[in-house]
Order: structure tokens, then C-alpha cells, then sequence
């Protein structure tokens, strides 16, 4: 199989008449890398897989892969396979046909397809169904299948466009592994886009959190997750708490935030605004629900905050806590759950506490919508 | 509130029944007048049932040739107008939205143009841009059938663009999309993955077309030239009156076209069936069953009957001959005419007898010889020359078998060549 290639966006905007749909997008993927662009529907992620597949050309800007200029490359000379979001199976060839087309049009026996379509239908495990329809799979065979018609065509780089929103979410963790496992069996560049922070999360090497045709910020999961770099990546990126205020004081990569109805907290600077956050900065402070605990005694410290208790949800392993903040804002805690009897009730007033190192400050800006 | 129901459903009833006669009954009844023998397409009086018309219609040249030239004319028409219809709905969904009403309105047009005006218009370009090229006037520009083609084609193209929009309004731009992503060609995409997605509608275009084609009149009538079509030659025939030959030529057509709907509806209902279950359906529940595509569809059995027979007509065709009734017919014509004639006759005399006995006196004498040469012996002569007597004198002179008995002719019927075997045995 073909060692992946990288892929490279140098200062790609795209634009559709005064709509700018990609800003000054620069992205650098490695060759054998699991990237997604993770971001909100209508945030440019579909049309930057559009311009690296060749169905567009970027207004300005260059895209390259393994180095070399794809400008004026037209998608069926790029080494690019696409996964499209609806999958676009030939409803009217059979598995096998549809598995080997790109076999097809390039002038290949029916011998030869058949072989390689026996071959690749065992790698997707889904063996003597080559003769069906695409009508006659279900969903998760369909998936299957387009993987396999696309990985036929031995790109160097797969494009999957959110090929796994039309799943139900069972199949859908299912299918997050077995891309994964694909990925890293065949060694070549995949690029995926999809709206959902947890399938970008579990499978990406990076990850690309746009907003609005901006790339907020390019980084492992990880470093997306625990370290966002605007508001809105860390308000998209899983769950949040948000505080507003303004900087009170800076010790090294803590500050402390006054903020305008809960009182002072005190975080860890993101590391993108370390050194440019200054006192007096109005600022946004987050708090993960899962970093939220109940304090042990009431006892005021800058890491602690009162709260009341509106209602709770039981989701098994955890239990979601929604309470009543002074900023009028819901604020959610996640506990685990250990078995001993729950500490918190409806109606109750809690002090809850975090540790400042997991708790986030940064210039205040814009959040991701509801 | 039940009788108000019985009142509902028999006014729906009797509509119905209007309203299929409307629709069907001028076809029923042309169609049994190709069945009649008189020469001209008759329900009533039922005289003999025959087949000699679609025997006429068999030898008629000029109805022959015309069914030639409208299946050459609409096979090209057909061809044309799918490869253009296509062309233009392919081209709709790829122009800029912006001009996309606009486009539609000018390729619709044709439809709405009156055909006489396409006709005259097609005839009048080609053949100025025959003398613009310079060409004789007989050259291809000329030619009935191009001509023909052309003209039928510029409004039947929009007719199959139509079934071809709505076709592609169901198309995902993504499989083409996704073809060229896996490597192929916009050619190998659009072979592969359009057109045999169009493939249905290309059927219907082309059949939607052909009967367009066929059944056209009035763009073809200017531009036929030498090359009549079978409407063309009805529309001249029913000029100079016509025969059953064309009731005949109807029943032929509708004969046709209703197999082709049954066996199309046959095949859509498999096709229905075997999506449906996946697999082809054996009824296996106990006892004798309709087949599944008849179960409340009465049109379907209604088809299957009449085709039924129409098989059996032709078997029957073939085994009967209609001359004994055709004799009997012309008998009992005859009989009837020779019976007007009496009536006619006596008509005449009676009014010739009204005029003697009111006509004036003076000319009596004179006008009595008729009258009078119905009596024998009272004439002239005593009739001695009447023929009359002739008879009369034979039995007397000779009251016995006057022809039977050899030797009692002419010089005692020496010569009669009965004469000579009887007397050749005396001699011996």
C-alpha cells in the first residue's frame, strides 16, 4: 500500500462571490496522519476538503500534496480518494462493480476487478456480498464498502467528508475504531471532517478546530482539549464552563480573574496567551464539568465557588449535576460515579471546588453557539 | 344517509361509464367497422363479418409506403430528439443559475409554437440555406424525410428535454462527482454513472417521441416533399372517401399499442414485486390464484381478455370466409333491389293507369293497344303470330311426349345422332 503523503495549505482563501468561506486557512499535515478539521456546520471544513480533492480551486493560496502544486489538477488526476458525506455508491452496479470502478475506468480486466474486489470485501469483512446491490446493504455495510471503493483507487490521501453521521451512534463507535484501524494498517494520510468534537477526539493524530472559515487552532487532541486556544475551541471542544471578567493579577502562567458576579478564580493561562495577557484584560475562564468537585468544607479560596443545585441527570458512570451559579448561568459538574450515596440534592447550596491548573484563562471572545 | 351512498355511487358509476365511452367508444366502433363488409366504414347494418379489409389494407400501396416513410421519419426523429432533449436538461442543471429561467423558457418554446408554424419555418430555413450553399433542388436540404426529421424534432426535443429534467431533478450530482474522484474521465462519468441512470427516461423520451413523431400532421404536411407519411396519405385518402381499410389500419394500432401497454405494465409489476420482496413471488397459499399483478387491477384483466381475443380473431380469420354471406348479402341485395324495382314498376303503372282513366277521352282509341295485347286471340289477325300460339299449336298437332319420341322430328330424325347407335345394332 502507498506510504501516505503530506498534505499542505498554504494561505488558501476560497471564496464564493463576496462570502469568504476559507480565511487564510495554513495547515500542514504529515504523511500517515489521522487529521480531522473539526468544527460547526457552515464553518468552511467541507469546502477545504473540496479544494485538497480537486472539485474546487482555492481563490488564493496554494495546496499542495507531497509537495507538489495541485493547482489546475483536476480531482481525477489528484492521488486523492473522497468519502462522500451520503457515501454516492453507484446505485446501480453491484458491490463488487462499485468496489473497483476507479479499476474501471482505468481499463482493468473483469478478472483482475473481481480479485481485487474479493480481496478488499474480506478486508472490510464483508465477504460473497460483492453481488448485491447498494440498496440491499445496511448502513454500516455501505460505509464499509465505500471505504473499500475508495481505498481501491490506492490514493495517498482519503478524504472522508462526516462519512459516519448517518449511523446510528452504536455503529458509529463501532465504525470510529475500525477507520482507525484502517488508517493505520493501510499507512496512508486520511483527512476527516466532521462536526462531532468526540469522533475528531478518539481517532485523530491532530486535530483542526475552525470557526467561520478561521482555523482556530491546529493540535493533538489533547492539546485541543486541555488547552484551547480561543474561547470558541474551548467552549466547542467538549463541555465548559464559563466565567467572564477581567484580569486581577498574573503569577507566571496563573491568573487571577475577578470576575463580574462569582467573585475572584484563579486559572492557568492558556498557553497561546501567556506573555500577550495583560491586567486589566477582560478575560473568560473555563472549567471542565468533570474538573468541578463538591468542596469539603466552605471554607472561601479562589478556587472555590457557591452554587444551587437545579436538577441532576443519572447517565450511569456519571452522574450530571446542573446547578444555579451567581452569574445566572447554568454551570454543569460531572461526578463519577463510586457507588456511595450522592452528596447533592435539589435545592441545595454546594461549594464546589477545582484545581486551578485545570481550569483555563483566556482573552475574552467569541463562544461557540449553543 | 344509504340511499344518499347508492345515489353517490351510481352517479359516480354512470360518469364513469360516460366518460369511457367518450374516451373509448370511437375507437370500439372503428374498430368493428373494420370487421363489416360494405365498402364503406359501417356500424349498421351489420352486414358480414370479414377480414378482406385488413386484406385491402395489406395490398394498399400507398398506406404501405406511408407507414415506411413515418418509421423512417420517426426512428430519425427519435434519435435526434433524445440526443437533443438530453443535451438540453444536461445543459440546464449545468448553466448559471441565473440565466437557468430564462434558457428554459427559449428550449420550452417550440411546444407552445403552433406545429403549422414549425412546418412552414423549417421548410422556408432549409431552403434558403440550400440556395445560400449553393445546392440543387434536389439535394439533401430538399429532402422530404430531412426536412421532416428537423421539423418534427424542434418541438419533440423539448417534449423528451421535459422527461429528461425530471429525471435528473432526481439524480445526485455526487455519484459524478465521486466517479471523477475515483479516476474517471467526465466522458467514462457521464457513460457510466448518467447514462444508465437515464436510462429509464431515455426509454420514455424515446417512445414518448416515436408516437409524437408518428402520429404528427400538421408540422409534416409542409415538409414531406416526396415523401408522404401514413397521416399524410389518411388525411389524403379520407379526401377521396375512404374504405374499412383504414378502420382496419386503426384496429391494428390499437391492437398494437394496448399489448405494449399490458406488456409493459406485466414487466413493471415483476419489477415492483421482486423490489418489494426481494425475490421473485411463487403464491404458494393453497388453491388457484390470480397472479399477483391481477389481483385488483380489473384493467389488467380487461387487457389479458383482449388480447386474448385478438388471438383468437386472428385463428378465427384464418379458418373463415365470409364469401357464403357475402353471396346470401348480395342475394338478398339483389332480391331487395329487384324488389324496389317491382315496387317502382308498379309505382309507374299504377300512375300511368291513374292517368288513362283521368286523361282526356279523345286519345282512348289510340292508347287502348296496350291493355289489349294482354288478352291473346282478341288481336289482330287472331293472333295467329302471337308467340303465344306457337306453344299452343305443338301440343295440339302432337299431343304426347313431343321430345321424347326419336323419329317423330324433321325428316323423321334420320340425323340424329341418337339415331346411329340404335340403328348399328339393327344392322348387325
Amino acid at each position: 500500500m502507498t506510504k501516505g503523503v503530506d498534505v499542505d495549505l498554504e494561505n488558501v482563501w476560497i471564496r464564493f462571490g463576496d462570502f469568504v468561506a476559507v480565511r487564510e486557512a495554513n495547515v500542514n499535515i504529515k504523511g500517515g496522519e489521522f487529521f480531522s478539521f473539526l468544527g460547526p456546520s457552515g464553518c468552511g471544513k467541507t469546502t477545504i476538503l473540496r479544494s485538497v480533492s480537486g472539485f474546487l480551486e482555492p481563490s488564493e493560496g496554494t495546496v499542495r500534496i507531497g509537495g507538489r502544486d495541485m493547482t489546475g489538477i483536476g480531482p481525477n488526476k489528484r492521488p486523492t480518494a473522497l468519502i462522500f458525506q451520503n457515501l454516492a455508491l453507484f446505485p446501480l452496479m453491484k458491490i463488487w462493480e462499485n468496489i473497483t470502478f476507479s479499476m474501471e475506468v482505468k481499463g482493468a480486466s473483469k478478472a483482475e476487478r473481481r480479485k481485487r474486489a474479493d480481496e478488499l470485501l474480506e478486508m472490510i469483512a464483508l465477504p460473497d456480498q460483492g453481488e448485491k446491490l447498494p440498496s440491499e446493504l445496511s448502513g454500516g455495510q455501505k460505509q464499509r464498502v465505500a471505504i473499500a471503493r475508495a481505498l481501491c483507487a490506492e490514493p495517498d490521501v482519503l478524504l472522508l467528508d462526516e462519512p459516519l453521521s448517518a449511523l446510528d451512534l452504536k455503529l458509529r463507535q463501532h465504525m470510529r475504531t475500525e477507520l482507525r484501524e484502517i488508517q493505520q494498517r493501510v499507512g496512508i494520510t486520511f483527512i476527516y471532517i466532521t462536526h462531532d468534537q468526540g469522533e475528531a477526539l478518539t481517532m485523530s493524530d491532530n486535530v483542526a478546530v475552525m470557526r467561520a472559515g478561521v482555523v482556530d487552532q491546529i493540535g493533538s487532541g489533547h492539546t485541543v482539549y486541555n488547552d484551547p486556544a480561543t474561547p470558541f475551541v474551548a467552549s466547542f471542544v467538549g463541555e465548559n464552563n464559563v466565567f467572564r471578567g477581567k484580569v486581577k493579577s498574573i503569577d507566571g502562567d496563573m491568573a487571577l480573574i475577578s470576575t463580574n458576579r462569582t467573585g475572584e478564580l484563579l486559572a492557568r493561562i492558556a498557553t497561546t496567551a501567556q506573555g500577550t495577557l495583560k491586567v486589566g484584560d477582560p478575560a473568560m475562564l473555563f472549567v471542565r464539568p468533570e474538573a468541578l468537585n463538591i468542596a469539603p468544607d466552605i471554607t472561601p479560596a479562589p478556587n472555590r465557588f457557591a452554587a444551587m443545585v437545579k436538577h441532576e441527570e443519572f447517565e450511569g458512570q456519571i452522574y450530571n449535576v446542573f446547578l444555579e451559579g451567581s452569574e445566572g448561568k447554568e454551570i454543569k459538574m460531572s461526578l463519577v460515579n463510586i457507588g456511595t450515596e450522592r452528596q447533592s440534592a435539589e435545592g441545595m447550596n454546594l461549594t464546589l471546588e477545582y484545581v486551578p491548573e485545570q481550569a483555563v484563562v483566556l482573552p475574552a471572545g467569541e463562544l461557540a453557539s449553543e | 344517509m344509504k340511499t344518499n351512498n347508492i345515489l353517490l355511487k351510481f352517479i359516480l358509476g354512470a360518469y364513469l361509464v360516460v366518460f369511457f365511452g367518450y374516451l373509448l367508444g370511437p375507437l370500439v366502433v372503428m374498430s368493428i367497422t373494420a370487421f363489416n363488409s360494405p365498402s364503406f366504414p359501417k356500424l349498421t347494418p351489420w352486414e358480414c363479418l370479414t377480414f378482406e379489409w385488413f386484406d385491402v389494407l395489406a395490398h394498399d400501396e400507398r398506406i404501405l409506403n406511408g407507414i415506411e416513410n413515418s418509421f423512417v421519419i420517426g426512428i430519425g426523429t427519435v434519435i435526434l430528439s433524445v440526443i437533443m432533449g438530453l443535451a438540453g436538461a444536461l445543459l440546464l442543471t449545468q448553466i448559471w443559475p441565473k440565466l437557468r429561467a430564462t434558457y428554459y423558457t427559449i428550449v420550452i418554446a417550440p411546444i407552445l409554437i403552433p406545429g403549422v408554424v414549425l412546418g412552414i419555418s423549417t421548410l422556408v430555413f432549409w431552403d434558403r440555406m440550400s440556395i445560400m450553399l449553393g445546392m440543387s433542388s434536389g439535394g439533401i436540404l430538399h429532402n422530404g424525410i430531412f426536412l421532416t426529421i428537423l421539423g418534427q424534432s424542434t418541438f419533440i426535443a423539448s417534449y423528451c428535454m421535459l422527461v429528461f429534467i425530471a429525471r435528473l431533478q432526481r439524480f445526485d450530482t455526487g455519484l459524478t462527482e465521486a466517479a471523477l474522484d475515483l479516476g474517471a474521465t467526465q466522458v467514462q462519468a457521464f457513460r457510466k454513472i448518467l447514462l444508465p441512470f437515464m436510462k429509464p427516461a431515455i426509454g420514455s423520451a424515446a417512445v414518448l417521441a416515436f408516437l409524437a413523431s408518428f402520429e404528427n400532421y400538421n408540422t409534416t404536411t409542409f415538409t414531406f416533399g416526396k415523401y408522404p407519411t401514413l397521416t399524410i396519405e389518411l388525411a389524403q385518402k379520407v379526401r377521396y372517401g375512404i374504405n374499412p381499410s383504414i378502420s382496419a389500419l386503426a384496429f391494428i394500432i390499437i391492437a398494437l399499442t394496448i399489448l405494449g401497454a399490458l406488456a409493459h405494465e406485466i414487466y413493471r409489476r415483476r419489477q415492483q414485486l421482486a423490489l418489494a420482496n426481494g425475490a421473485p413471488v411463487a403464491a404458494v397459499s393453497g388453491g388457484f390464484q390470480l397472479p399477483k399483478f391481477f389481483r385488483g387491477n380489473p384493467a389488467a384483466i380487461i387487457l389479458v381478455l383482449l388480447a386474448l381475443g385478438g388471438a383468437s380473431t386472428i385463428w378465427f380469420a384464418q379458418s373463415y370466409s365470409p364469401n357464403a354471406c357475402k353471396m346470401d348479402v348480395r342475394e338478398q341485395k339483389q332480391l331487395l333491389q329487384q324488389e324496389r324495382i317491382k315496387a317502382i314498376r308498379e309505382k309507374r303503372q299504377l300512375e300511368q293507369q291513374q292517368k288513362q282513366h283521368q286523361g282526356p277521352d279523345v286519345f282512348s282509341g289510340s292508347k287502348s293497344g296496350s291493355p289489349a295485347t294482354q288478352s291473346p286471340g282478341k288481336g289482330a289477325f287472331g293472333n295467329v303470330f302471337a308467340p303465344g300460339n306457337l306453344d299452343k299449336s305443338g301440343p295440339a298437332a302432337k299431343p304426347d311426349e313431343p321430345a321424347k319420341s326419336p323419329g317423330k322430328g324433321a325428316f323423321g330424325d334420320v340425323f340424329s345422332p341418337k339415331n346411329l347407335d340404335q340403328a348399328a345394332p339393327k344392322e348387325d
